[in-house]
């Protein structure tokens, strides 16, 4: 499918999913995510002989993904911010029983009900803590609609290839907005092999068992650090990140997903005013990358995070710059998006070239 | 120009999502770069109701149109709410129907069109804002006049061939205002 | 030499970690021999839920999954969706089944989620160790109800069955108990019942067994069952409140 058409962030999420040869969607409404359940009752059982089903809370739709997945089928559930802190339980589960599944955070303002203006508030949720125990999520930041069905099949296949679950952390912008989307050819039935699905063993296999209790605690602690041997895989092979103008840059922002757009455009107006600056813009918010924050820590006067959060990211930053320049921080929350004045103002300031 | 940036606003219901795509579609077909950001609030009828359209030679950066070059202004707390933000040598549309005020800028041109009266007169009901719409591609000349036509017909389904026809009329009287 | 008497196929040969005098060995038992008897262990997920029986997974042959506390309802919906000709079951407690995952559970029902529910009612939450279940007595002194249930403030018990016997989406709804061999075996009959029912695409089967938990209730297994047929039985009666099969004449 070469043309490109006009999509919504969120209809193009599920479009893409689809394409991915996600049949199986279980969600519950919440502003501004709705359009993907929404989409999905529309096309999946009808078009394609899926399942749609509108569960009656998260929780539920996130242990129906458990199940799905369980079953060997790429499946998938969508929220918004309170509605992702319902789903914790089961995310939880599902990273302790080395599940693939996808799971979309389209962000609006929180804490408790919040706002349902866009909001980068959930990134610790995302990338620290998003339920309980010792596990990670593989976390990918979309700033356009074409990244927003670029990383569903990334964050299948490195799901899958790594048994972790994956979260697309999006926003209320980037789901309500449209621009125009390329979707690839279509992929059949996902190929991975999933040898640990609960499908039946047929009489011809041992029994699987899916699960997440280990009563003894070696026993918890050795399937733990096994699974943090292939964190450490996943932060050696799947990190992230774009760089803009960085090459001579001396002031690095620092910012993913909404508010890399806006950094972006300041930091061409910073150009234009003969500021150097540049844009580091983390894909991977778990794995991090360091490496590409790394490789501009000499070279850098200083950072600039910005993020549509009371500063998040910003510590992500500050350990990979370890005290060696210093590290600022820009943010506008509540369900405010920053503007690219309110942006290069704050890059002026650190230039040293406040008008 | 290389960039520009419209905002369009009024009451839910007024069609100004419809608007706001009908003119991104415009720019797709036109070949530029382009974003769609509705406001989106609680009010599910009769709300207030706006909608950034940004059309671009360049990459975007921001959706949000916080600084039209363009405003479309369906009711009088939209043109209230935004006149002060349009940037000087802008433009704005306002449905002088709905908006019983005048712009007091001399920064900016201003055009009153008469288009829900207009559309009414026409039974092309909540066609106002296309007849704007279509003021607007007379006036900038930023796009190409000849895609307007096929973004009507590719933002409103096949299917409804009556408001197709009833679009491109209203596109048409907008071009003559 | 003819074999009168043998652990059926479903049934791992691992000891159980459960009570003296517990009714979850005998319940696991005769869903082991109906998942025989039908001859779809291959085909069969489980889902364990939490509680005494989340170890089930431990002890059925078939595959196992074991489901957060409450969520094995929406666990076990996911599987069937995804595996629609496979046999899904949940063995759920009264904590789990009509406490924290009531929601689940009634949604379940409601679709019609052509699952196959064990419910095992005990009227206390067995693994943590003794506390006020959502079908506890009035009366029943429990770890958090120590000077016994005090429906004043705690509220009635809930008769499981009974209210879910009110949804569309459920096929059978019946409550049996084990306390004696003609209720074993009426109790087996049930839980057979209930997956032929899933076999045949009736939707949503629930069969409640009013269970003994000698261990927290603090009696012995004979004192247990006792127990179970004076004060459990007369509030939770034995018997079909739906048979969606009986309505229209029985399954032929």
């Amino acid at each position: 499918m070469a043309e490109k058409v006009l999509m919504k962030g969120n209809e193009a999420l599920a479009e893409a999913a689809i394409q991915c040869g996600c049949k199986h969607y279980f969600g519950y409404p919440i502003t501004p995510q709705t359009e993907v359940a929404a989409y999905m009752s529309k096309r999946l059982p009808k078009e394609e002989g899926g399942v749609f089903l509108q569960a009656e809370s998260e929780v539920a739709a996130i242990n129906m993904v458990l199940g799905a997945t369980s079953a060997g089928v790429r499946a998938m559930t969508s929220s918004s911010s309170p509605g992702i802190s319902l789903k914790s339980e089961g995310v939880s589960y599902i990273g302790g029983s080395d599940l693939p599944a996808l799971i979309i955070n389209v962000q609006r303002g929180g804490p408790g009900l919040g706002g349902i203006q866009p909001s980068q508030s959930d990134y610790w949720q995302a990338t620290k803590a998003l339920g309980h125990g010792d596990f990670q999520l593989f976390v990918l930041a979309p700033s356009t609609i074409q990244e927003m069905v670029d990383f569903v099949s990334l964050a299948y296949e490195v799901g899958e290839k790594y048994r972790v679950p994956a979260m697309i952390l999006s926003d209320g912008m980037l789901g309500q907005m449209m621009e125009p989307v390329e979707f690839p050819t279509k992929k059949d039935e996902p190929v991975a092999d999933k040898p640990w699905a609960t499908n039946g063993h047929q009489n011809k296999r041992k029994k699987n068992i899916i699960n997440s209790l280990y009563i003894q605690p070696e026993e918890l602690e050795n399937l733990i650090k096994e699974r943090y041997e292939r964190y450490a895989k996943i932060k050696e092979n799947e990190q992230r990140a774009e760089e803009f103008m960085c090459d001579d840059a001396e002031i690095f922002v620092v910012a993913f997903g909404a508010s890399s757009r806006v950094s972006r455009s300041a930091v061409m107006q910073a150009r234009a005013e003969g500021i150097k600056a540049g844009l580091i813009r983390p894909i991977t918010l778990w794995p991090f990358p360091d490496k590409t924050i790394e490789k501009n820590v000499d070279k850098a006067k200083k950072f600039l995070c910005v993020e549509m959060n009371m500063g998040q990211m910003v510590d992500d930053v500050k350990l990979v710059v370890n005290g060696r320049k210093e590290v600022e921080f820009f943010g506008r929350t509540g369900g405010i998006i920053p503007t690219p004045a309110e942006v290069l103002n704050e890059i002026r300031k650190i230039a040293g070239k406040e008008n | 120009m290389s960039t520009l940036n419209v905002l369009l606003a009024g009451f839910g219901g007024q069609g100004i999502l419809f608007g706001g795509k009908t003119l991104a579609y415009s720019g797709l077909l036109d070949g530029k770069n382009l974003s769609w950001l509705p406001s989106y609030g609680p009010e599910m009828r009769g709300g207030t109701c706006n909608c950034s359209v940004v059309i671009s030679d360049d990459p975007i950066g921001s959706p949000l149109v916080t600084a039209p070059d363009v405003l479309v202004a369906m009711n009088r707390p939209s043109l209230e709410k935004f006149v002060n933000a349009v940037v000087p040598g802008g433009m704005i549309l306002v449905d002088s129907s709905m908006v019983d005020i005048k712009v007091e800028r001399d920064d900016v041109k201003v055009f009153y069109i008469d288009a829900t009266k207009i559309a009414d007169e026409n039974n092309m009901k909540s066609c106002a804002i296309i007849i704007l719409v279509g003021k607007m591609f007379k006036e900038i000349g930023f796009l190409n006049k000849d895609v307007i036509n096929d973004a009507v017909k590719k933002v409103i389904p096949a299917k409804k061939a009556a408001m197709i026809e009833l679009n491109l009329k209203a596109i048409e009287i907008g071009l003559n205002a | 030499m003819a074999v009168v008497f043998e652990k059926p196929k479903a049934l791992a040969d691992v000891p159980f970690h459960y009570c003296p005098g517990c009714t979850h060995g005998i319940v696991h038992r005769l869903v082991a021999e109906v998942l025989d008897e039908l001859g779809v262990e291959g085909q069969t997920v489980g889902v364990a839920s939490v509680g005494c029986s989340v170890f089930s997974y431990n002890y059925f042959n078939c595959d196992m999954v074991q489901a957060a506390h409450g969520r094995a309802p929406a666990v076990a919906t996911g599987l069937k969706r995804a595996l629609p000709d496979n046999v899904i079951f949940t063995y759920q407690g009264d904590g789990d089944l009509a406490a924290i995952g009531m929601a689940e559970t009634v949604h379940a029902a409601t679709r019609g989620e052509n699952i196959t529910v064990i419910f095992i009612n005990n009227a206390i939450y067995g693994m943590t160790g003794g506390q006020m279940a959502p079908t506890s007595l009035p009366g029943q002194v429990t770890q958090t109800s120590p000077y016994g249930r005090d429906v004043k403030t705690a509220g009635y018990p809930i008769r499981v069955c009974e209210l879910l016997s009110t949804l569309s989406g459920t096929a059978l709804a019946q409550r049996v108990t084990v306390d004696s061999v003609a209720h074993v075996r009426e109790a087996k009959k049930a839980i057979k019942k209930g997956f032929e029912n899933q076999i045949n695409k009736r939707g949503y089967s629930i069969i409640e067994v009013v269970s003994t938990c000698p261990t927290n209730w603090g009696l012995s297994p004979k004192e247990a069952i006792n127990w179970l047929r004076d004060n459990m039985l007369p509030y939770y009666p034995l018997g079909v409140y739906k048979d969606v099969t009986a309505e229209e004449g029985g399954d032929k």
